[in-house]
């Protein structure tokens, strides 16, 4: 039970203080914000009464953009500074994004495995920076709302995103000025507001066609623990594919060739909208302006709108198949399907989903709100205002990690499917006399050749001992935490002398990166970005105080002997003083100092919670 | 701390799995990141470590070959990074039966009823060695270990068989 005050630290200063917290789904097409307000979790809105917020953004010469509807609504001027799913970019590198995406009208900036950005009217823009911008309007959003700052954000992600992509939407949240509290995954998003909505008990397959991305996901509901059991899909198939179908039709109906940026735009937000339109009627007009003023106008039936699509949706039920095999259950195990993003309201989609799980799939919450409204819910208990909250959630790394080996064959070090968080170490040796550095290059897929799977890191190990070949032994660990991010250890342990480096994935942003686009954001906002930057300091440190100083009332005592405890509460001390008085450089010091200082000690503490989290069980033990 | 002390149980290969995962989720929801959101960045380290440790032991007790592999490692038979090769020609020569059969089920007309038969013939003789490796596993005896290794090494040939013929399954049920 100790533990459970320091996950709470508030709760020792004022009890009853809500702190607010929001669950974002930053969606390929749309993103939202919900809030758990008097017990119930709801989408957050706009001025204007809308819940829904465009994820596009267009920017403007000068330093004025516009986000949401006001740039949806101008895209079709201004194609190529409108950018629209900026999500479908997102951990992409330069030129895989120039192979898949040659038919958009943007201009890709980056050298081969670089991370892709775009050329806009306000300079090079990455996705990160895009997808900024959109949360930054959800922030202002929310905190206009709820009428306080924001403590924390639970940020959606597919449940198929990488590793790299995770990364860049994490990056993305703190460069907005959010505290991340959990990347969550949609689908498992999605089961939490219906679950905790029903109280149910049982598996349930979670059947997630957003704008950009496909998503199953199997989920096993009990006793408050929501476990994952498989989860599968296709990072490149989506709800725009839908559209893009239709687009392709309408193209070859009107021998269509050398599509400008504008139609290109039009022809797509034509589909979206004939698509739309056919989940009522049975058919529907397209009426579309040429780039020569003239117009063109066709019918699209039902029957040939699903002729169209049937493939997709194929391949999506392939998806399922596969997630089943891989939960090791079958359709009848299923008790309930929840259906999330807004294409799985194509009647087609919904009837052979019925079909293939042989029972009619759950629309009851909103299949665009679902995500956020779960994601809420969850960021509602881990900011701690629900501490006897028995929510537990097992996710799964969705795609396997693995390393390259000779012949540029990968070698699967953590395999799919496998609950997270997970730490596997492999060992190495060197295979020549007197090896001081080794590279090691981890990808991630579950293809055999690693040309096929997606480059995560390089990087050396250096300071090797010189040693005949096969002496040395180098211990490198990958462990992947709650989020889903890697991180990744390596020491070499033959010759008593050890040695630890930490590395992190060569994309996304660094620390200095994030630090320095902060500060750009926060010159043209003529904010005070040292002041902030202080604020952050003392909230780490309240944060620190408060939880060691419950932690070692608890068990202080118990673990430590006098001297070191005294020395820890000493440092404790001048962490608060610092905390009043010094600069963010000394708090940010002592925070490390002490965390350094605090380390056996909260190994210790864990493994006294193992022994008292099964002390009630040994009661009943057979 | 092994695994079988970490969810407080006896090593024994026969362990009653819905006991072990009763276990498993008290000790998540102790050890679970989630429940630690506001703690400070050392204390989540030592957190997210443990809850690895917790993920990885739930992990090998609850499969049996992996169970069994770890019983004998904590006997002092380590086959992790063991390069040794089996000795069995009756085994052998059976496995290359069962990858001839693998061969001619992609050719035939019927393939999809025959790899589905094939499933199950493969699914009855892992059972029945299983069965096998737990009598070696209870004997306590040295030779009786190192059979069981042994037919942990075969157990991998079948778990190897049984991904391809699921592999080929993927690729004849095009739904």
């Amino acid at each position: 039970m100790a533990l459970l005050q320091i996950s709470e630290p508030g709760q020792s200063s004022s009890p009853h203080e809500h702190k607010w917290a929001v669950g974002i789904d930053l969606g390929t097409t749309n993103s939202l914000v919900a809030s758990v307000r008097s017990g119930e979790c709801l989408p957050l809105k706009d001025e204007t009464g809308e819940v829904i917020l465009p994820s596009v953004v267009r920017y403007l010469a000068g330093d004025e953009k516009q986000v949401g509807q006001l740039a949806l609504a101008n895209a079709e001027l201004d194609p190529e500074n409108t950018i629209v799913s900026v999500k479908r970019f997102m951990g992409r590198a330069a030129k895989d994004a120039k192979a898949s995406f040659a038919d958009l009208p943007y201009q890709f900036i980056g050298e081969e495995d670089a991370l892709v950005a775009l050329q806009t009217a306000q300079g090079t823009k990455s996705p990160i920076e895009v997808s900024a911008d959109i949360l930054t309007e959800l922030k202002e959003r929310a905190e206009k709302t709820l009428g306080d700052e924001l403590k924390g954000a639970v940020i959606t992600v597919p449940a198929y995103f990488d590793d790299a992509q995770r990364q860049c939407t994490k990056d993305a949240a703190e460069l907005a000025g959010l505290k991340v509290l959990r990347l969550l995954n949609e689908p498992t998003a999605a089961a939490i507001a219906y679950g905790l909505d029903s109280g149910q008990e049982g598996i349930i397959a979670v059947y997630d066609l957003g704008g950009g991305t496909f998503d199953i996901s199997i989920l096993k509901l009990h006793q408050g623990i929501f476990e994952v059991m498989a989860t599968g899909g296709d990072s490149a198939l989506g709800g725009d594919d839908l559209d893009e179908a239709i687009v392709v039709w309408l193209k070859e109906q009107w021998q269509l060739t050398d599509i400008s940026p504008r139609l290109s735009r039009v022809l797509t937000e034509a589909a979206k909208k004939a698509k739309e339109q056919l989940t009522d009627n049975d058919k529907t007009q397209i009426v579309v302006e040429l780039d020569d003023q003239t117009s063109k106008e066709i019918e699209l039936s039902k029957e040939q709108f699903e002729a169209l699509v049937q493939t997709l949706i194929k391949r999506t039920l392939m998806a399922c198949r596969r997630a089943l095999k891989d939960a090791e259950i079958e359709t009848d195990d299923v008790i309930e399907v929840v259906m999330v993003g807004g294409s799985t309201r194509v009647p087609l989609v919904r009837e052979k989903v019925a079909e293939f799980f042989d029972k009619e799939p759950l629309t009851s919450i909103n299949p665009d709100q679902v995500v956020a409204i779960g994601a809420g819910i969850q960021a509602d208990i881990l900011v701690g205002n629900k501490p006897d909250s028995e929510l537990v959630l097992l996710d799964v790394l969705p795609l396997s990690l693995g390393i390259e080996t000779m012949g540029g064959l990968t070698e699967k070090i953590i395999s799919r499917n496998t609950t997270i968080p997970v730490a596997k170490a492999q060992e190495f040796t060197t295979f020549k006399d007197g090896q001081t550095a080794m590279a090691v290059h981890v990808v991630q897929g579950e293809r055999e050749m690693v040309a096929d799977c997606r480059s995560l890191a390089r990087f050396e190990l250096r300071g090797i001992p010189a040693m005949a070949a096969g002496a040395a032994h180098i211990r490198v660990t990958f462990q992947v935490d709650a989020d889903g991010l890697l991180s990744v250890t390596a020491m070499e342990k033959s010759t008593g002398v050890q040695s630890s480096i930490q590395v992190k994935p060569s994309y996304g942003l660094s620390e200095e990166q994030i630090a320095n686009m902060l500060k750009a954001s926060m010159e043209n906002a003529k904010d005070d970005i040292r002041a902030r930057m202080l604020a952050e300091q003392q909230v780490e440190a309240d944060r620190l105080y408060e939880s060691l100083t419950s932690a070692l009332d608890a068990d202080g005592a118990a673990i430590l002997p006098e001297a070191e405890l005294a020395e820890l509460r000493q440092s404790l001390e001048q962490l608060k003083s610092y905390r009043d008085n010094g600069t963010e450089e000394e708090i940010k010091q002592q925070i490390s100092a002490l965390d350094t200082l605090s380390q056996n000690f909260a190994a210790a503490r864990m493994d006294l919670s193992v022994k008292q989290a099964l002390a009630g069980q040994n009661v009943d033990e057979v | 701390m092994n695994y079988f002390e970490l969810f407080d149980c006896p090593v024994s290969f026969d362990l009653d799995k819905s006991e072990l995962t009763q276990r498993y989720h008290s000790l998540q929801k102790q050890c679970h990141p989630d429940k630690h959101a506001n703690a400070s960045e050392q204390e989540k380290l030592a957190i997210v470590q443990k809850a690895a440790q917790i993920n990885d032991a739930f992990d090998t007790l609850k499969t049996p070959i992996k169970r069994a592999e770890y019983m004998l490692q904590l006997r002092g038979i380590d086959m992790q990074h063991e390069t040794k090769t089996l000795q069995d020609p009756m085994f052998l020569m059976q496995q290359m039966e069962y990858r001839e059969r693998l061969e001619d089920i992609k050719t035939s007309d019927n393939a999809l009823d025959e790899l589905m038969a094939f499933e199950d013939d493969v699914a009855t003789e892992r059972k029945a060695m299983l069965k096998q490796l737990q009598t070696q596993i209870e004997q306590l005896t040295e030779q009786a270990d190192l059979a069981a290794a042994d037919q942990i090494r075969k157990l991998k040939f079948i778990e190897k068989l049984q991904q391809e013929l699921s592999r080929l399954e993927d690729e004849l049920v095009e739904y």
